[in-house]
């Protein structure tokens, strides 16, 4: 158990140096690596989208930014942090934690797990290319008809937005698919549904949202770039023809909302590790955190038209959809009793990750009372489209989703790495943000219950409005400083950190009986037989099960061999999408490129 | 390994100062939140039925929230502070659930949600009742300003709704272009505006006073600008409101600047979006006829006096970001003639 | 559930031969497509329910009972229907390692593909002359784009069908390659019932 290796050498016989060997990896755990990177990047960027709209909105009447800018500032923020920051980082624990956790030795499909990441890449470059073009995204995130038709919006804004959401909605696909098939094909022998760590549990969840809520606003994206871009307009929101808006809000937040879900699911799962590992117990209620997750899943489809009570659905519309939307409070709370539950007698341990998993549920349940507090539609109809709504989905974005995966981050640091990260700088990570995350998203609450509405690029002198941005500001501010913190803590510990055991905090589940750590790449050299939950904390006593994985030999295990197709498939695609708002010169040979990438890749054998 | 560390206290010491200053804040709203003086747009100080019947829904749900909040994050910090790793301390018991405490988890909220599920069908469909209203307007959503119509009374007036004290008004929401949303706090929640759609919508103002309202629907480049205000008249001060908005207006002096005015609107671009009664018939601009009554222009961003009025028709783009009226390059004695002209239309 | 490859991973000191292992016996890439075909429901299923909210809704004709064949359509739909039997014949040649068969029922069912599309680019030009465009009303945007959507993916299987056809030229679909064949039936199958919902709806049921 003690093997202190912090890069073992092991005999996969695939380069593990250069550039190349990143550009043609096929191994889970170092697209993970790739994903988790490229997320953060993104993560910094969204941020920094962040702090000009916090000083934009530090006074009455600022001129940081102008109107045109600070509009597409708030659409790119909220699209880069949900598409391209949280979940490719949820996408990033996926591929480095499912596998290990099931007992396999990678995906199912190593190269079309290779494909997705350089797709997000290129989508997520593509995006964000339209600000050095000047029209960047400015229609908000959900970008409602009418606004997004070509009269309303004439500039490629819009495109850049519904192209680069379809390249990514392509990523997003890929990955579900294969997470799907991994977790039901892949599993350790012995290793049934009910013995699933929740994590994994809970991926399986997500990708299915994925795969049942991408394709339709695949769909309405479709049908606006239709409207936009074909040579021969349709009508699918032109008012004038008979198009309706409302269709497209409908065909949004059927998507929408499960995606809410596909954002919180992950993190939850995270949790539900972190927590059991750090209180020495098994997790409260196993079955019951399982099948409410799996009940919030499926009530994910019900609710979507909460984001329309001001729409005018009428009176029954409105309470089916206020009632669904009560109902989901309750799998919530089971959830988060649990959790509660899972450390009550415990001997918990207070280390970073725990205190990140803490402060996740505490700052989850602030997010989930706002929540409940406009599932009332008439409450809703004064607190829609207002700050009060900001602090909602901050509470339950940042103090949930992005709390959760930094537990994660600190909790799986050392399997990744070898190392632990800093302590004392986690501590200072911690209750800086904290304390920021708190002094930039509750007074948000009070601008928006007095009456400050969302996306405004300023606000009038005398509304009352200035003392609560400005805390909002110091604490986005301040929220920075500990971002930077961890950034630093980050980098420092890959070199510098303390060398860990290949089982860093006691855990249970499979990902901590690897070899090494980092696992070999063929993570197990035998694949592990599993007879229990928690497998690695009963192997002792009369009716233990020792769990063997081999050693760090991996002569005749077969691993699939790297492939850059998968890229140049990637990229391809991209250039042949961007075909549609530049069009067939970049269209063409995209689209060639694309399907004899797809040819190779298809042909060449694949270990 | 680092099991041992403690947070840090100085860190704590904030987290303290930080809860302070929270709770200041949350006292300074709370006090605040009785003086629509402080903070004008508040919905929290309800004028109106059907925005009182809404308040007393979220105060209900406050109540609620402000002991599941107090409860659950006590359960948490108790448990972590008891049950925390320390010297001596006891070893964790495992234990794998318990389905008396699930049962009693599931259930605790659902006889909750319950209590705040009522109240909540009770006023939507209190709310949604359909009323033909003492008097009716027809509100049209503009990129970025407001249409106020009074259907049979023949006056249109634009960003300053006129309403008289203790009469139910039903309003027709519409929109020319992309969705807004209509909203003013004091007297009702929000309503969408959606082109090729129709929407309802009726309170009953209950005192008198100007009320502040805004677009709550992001509808592009000056969505932040659009304003309006809600006057609030006692009958007969409405009704002499009324009036004036009929009444004609006589022609400009011939030899007068603003006859002069009157002839540079008639040449210019002006009469291409606006509407003056038997003068020019526009209607992408707001109507003009009685542009000189509005206490603002610009959709409630700027005093209506001589000095924002010429600015705006100088370069409206410059103000008002997106503004579809554009930049007019007219002599500094033309427009003082155009000002002159509009000052007439009282 | 996988009782003999748990024996075998106890007690063998390597395990060359668990690289095949999977949980449910089942291939991989057959349960990645049936997730695939999952998805592929809720698109279908909102362009079907797009069609169906504006459907009925239009302020100018061509109206779609003014211009819809059916008796045209119901033969493109009968020739979607019979590849679909031409599919499984491909599908059992493979199986009995037949590879002639496997080729002759391919070639078959692709040219049955492409028939269905041949006949729906007539009914698109057809329409165009009619006077019904992307942009005439709501019915023009909205069965285009769905059937375009539907043809398209006929056109991907006949592409994939071709594919298939040619690797048994090359070797690389022989004897023994049944999944090869499988999962493309699936494909074309899925696009075969989803086109008679389509059918069903558009056509018949206006």
């Amino acid at each position: 158990m003690a093997t202190t290796v912090a890069a073992a050498p092991t005999h996969a016989t695939h380069a593990h140096t250069g550039l190349w060997s990143w550009i043609t990896t096929v191994d889970h755990k170092r697209i993970a690596i790739l994903y988790f990177f490229t997320a953060l990047g993104f993560f910094f960027v969204g941020g920094f989208e962040a702090l000009l709209i916090r000083l934009q909105l530090s006074h009455a009447g600022a001129t940081v930014v102008s109107a045109q800018m600070y509009n597409s500032l708030f659409t790119m923020h909220a699209t880069t942090m949900i598409f391209l920051a949280l979940m490719p980082m949820s996408v990033a624990f996926f591929n480095y934690i499912i596998p290990l956790q099931i007992g396999a030795r990678d995906v199912a499909f190593p190269r079309l797990n290779a494909f997705s990441y350089w797709v997000f890449l290129f989508g997520g470059i593509f995006m964000n290319i339209s600000f050095l073009m000047n029209v960047a995204p400015d229609g908000g995130w959900y970008g409602y008809a009418t606004l997004t038709g070509k009269a309303y919006s004439p500039t490629h804004s819009i495109d850049f937005w519904a192209v680069g959401l379809q390249i990514l909605g392509v990523a997003s696909l890929a990955g579900a698919f294969n997470f799907i098939t991994t977790i039901i094909n892949l599993r350790a022998p012995g290793l049934g549904f009910m013995r699933l760590p929740v994590f994994t549990w809970m991926t399986l969840v997500t990708s299915f949202l994925i795969i049942l809520a991408f394709p339709v606003i695949t769909v309405a994206l479709v049908e606006l770039m239709f409207d936009r871009l074909s040579p021969v307009p349709t009508n699918f929101f032109n008012v004038a023809k008979g198009g309706d808006p409302l269709l497209w809000q409908h065909l949004f937040w059927v998507f929408g909302h499960p995606e809410v879900y596909i954002l919180i699911l992950p993190a939850m799962g995270v949790i539900s590790e972190i927590l059991p590992t750090f209180s020495g117990k098994p997790l409260f209620g196993y079955a019951f955190i399982v099948y409410s997750g799996i009940f919030i899943g499926f009530m994910g489809w019900g609710v979507w038209s909460h984001h329309m009570f001001t729409v005018g659905l009428g009176p029954l519309g409105d309470t089916f959809f206020a009632l669904a939307t009560m109902l989901i409070a309750i799998p919530t709370g089971v959830k988060i009793f649990n959790w509660i539950g899972t450390m009550w007698g415990g001997s918990i341990r207070l280390v970073t990750p725990m205190w990140f998993a803490i402060g996740f549920i505490s700052m989850f349940i602030i997010g989930g009372l706002s929540g409940i507090m406009h599932s009332s539609p008439p409450a809703d109809t004064q607190q829609n489209d207002t700050y009060f709504v900001v602090a909602h989905i901050h509470y339950v974005l940042f103090g949930g989703t992005m709390l959760g995966l930094i537990a994660g981050i600190y909790y799986w640091f050392p399997k990744v790495t070898g190392r632990y990260m800093n302590e004392t700088l986690g501590q200072w990570h911690f209750w800086l943000t904290m304390i920021s995350m708190n002094l930039t998203f509750f007074p948000m609450h009070f601008s928006g219950l007095l009456g400050m509405p969302r996306r405004v690029y300023t606000y009038q002198k005398g509304m009352g409005f200035e003392l609560y941005n400005q805390m909002s500001t110091a604490g986005a501010l301040l929220l920075a400083v500990s971002l930077l913190i961890f950034l630093h803590n980050l980098i420092r510990s890959i070199r510098k950190g303390e060398v860990a055991p290949t089982n860093a905090w006691n855990g249970a589940t499979l990902e901590w009986a690897t070899a090494t750590s980092p696992p070999p790449e063929f993570n197990f050299q035998k694949l592990p037989t599993v007879k229990t939950l928690d497998p690695l904390w009963h192997q002792e006593g009369p009716k233990g099960h020792k769990i063997d994985v081999g050693g760090t030999d991996g002569h005749g295990i077969h691993m699939p061999n790297p492939s850059y197709w998968p890229m140049f498939a990637a990229f391809g695609m991209t250039v042949m999408m961007a075909g549609l708002i530049f069009g067939l010169t970049l269209g063409v040979p995209g689209g060639l490129l694309f399907v004899y990438s797809t040819y190779r890749w298809a042909l060449e054998p694949a270990s | 390994m680092a099991d041992s560390k403690r947070p840090s206290f100085p860190l704590a010491l904030i987290a303290f100062v930080l809860l302070a200053v929270l709770a200041f804040a949350a006292g300074d709203a709370a006090t605040g939140w009785a003086q629509s003086s402080t903070y004008p747009q508040t919905t929290l100080e309800p004028r109106s039925e059907v925005a009182r019947a809404i308040d007393d829904v979220l105060d209900g749900i406050v109540l609620w929230v402000i002991v599941i909040f107090v409860v659950v994050q006590a359960a948490l910090v108790l448990t972590v502070a008891r049950f925390r790793q320390r010297p001596g301390g006891a070893p964790a018991r495992h234990m794998h659930g318990n389905t008396t405490l699930e049962i009693a988890w599931t259930l605790a909220p659902a006889i909750i949600l319950a209590f705040i599920a009522v109240p909540t069908v009770k006023v939507i469909f209190d709310n949604a009742k359909p009323t033909k209203g003492d008097i009716q307007v027809r509100v049209i959503g503009h990129q970025w300003w407001w249409e106020f119509q009074y259907p049979g009374k023949g006056v249109i007036t634009a960003n300053e709704l006129h309403l008289p004290v203790g009469k139910t008004v039903s309003f027709e929401l519409e929109s020319v272009d992309v969705i807004h949303s209509f909203w003013v706090p004091a007297f009702a929640g929000k309503k969408d505006l959606i082109p090729g759609r129709t929407n309802h919508l009726w309170f009953t103002p209950e005192v008198t006073g100007t009320f502040p309202g805004q677009c709550a629907e992001f509808c592009g480049a000056s969505h932040a600008n659009m304003y309006f205000k809600v006057v609030v008249q006692p009958q007969e001060e409405f009704d002499a409101w009324l009036a004036q908005q009929k009444a004609p207006v006589a022609p400009p002096d011939s030899a007068s600047l603003a006859a002069r005015g009157l002839a540079i609107y008639q040449k210019g671009q002006c009469v291409a979006c606006h509407m003056i009664d038997g003068v020019s018939y526009g209607v992408v601009g707001p109507n003009l006829g009685k542009v000189s009554t509005r206490a603002t222009i610009a959709a409630g961003m700027f005093p209506n006096d001589d000095e924002n009025l010429t600015a705006w028709i100088r370069n409206a783009p410059a103000l008002k970001p997106g503004s579809l009226m554009t930049r007019q390059d007219m002599s500094d004695e033309d427009v003082a003639a155009l000002v002159a002209y509009l000052r007439t239309r009282r | 559930m996988s009782e003999p490859i748990a024996a075998a991973a106890g007690s063998a000191p390597v395990v060359h031969d668990d690289h095949h292992y999977t949980s449910t016996g089942q291939s991989s890439r057959k349960i990645l497509f049936w997730t695939f075909i999952g998805s592929e429901c809720m698109l279908f299923g909102s362009l079907i329910a797009t069609y169906l909210i504006y459907r009925g809704r239009d302020k100018v004709g061509p109206h779609p009972h003014e211009i819809l064949n059916i008796p045209l359509t119901s033969v493109s739909a009968f020739v979607l229907l019979m590849s679909s039997l031409t599919m499984v014949l491909a599908l059992a040649g493979i199986q009995r390692g037949d590879i002639g068969k496997t080729r002759l029922w391919l070639a078959a069912t692709a040219i049955l593909g492409m028939m269905f599309v041949g006949f729906q680019i007539y009914e698109f030009n057809h329409f165009v002359h009619e006077g019904l465009t992307l942009s005439t009303n709501l019915f023009g945007s909205t069965f285009f784009v769905l059937t375009g959507f539907h043809g398209a993916h006929v056109t991907v299987g006949v592409l994939w069908l071709w594919t298939l056809f040619f690797l048994t030229f090359t070797g690389r679909i022989k004897a023994g390659n049944d999944l090869d064949v499988e999962i493309c039936g699936l494909y074309w199958h899925f696009v075969d019932v989803v086109w008679i919902a389509i059918f069903t709806l558009i056509y018949l049921l206006q």
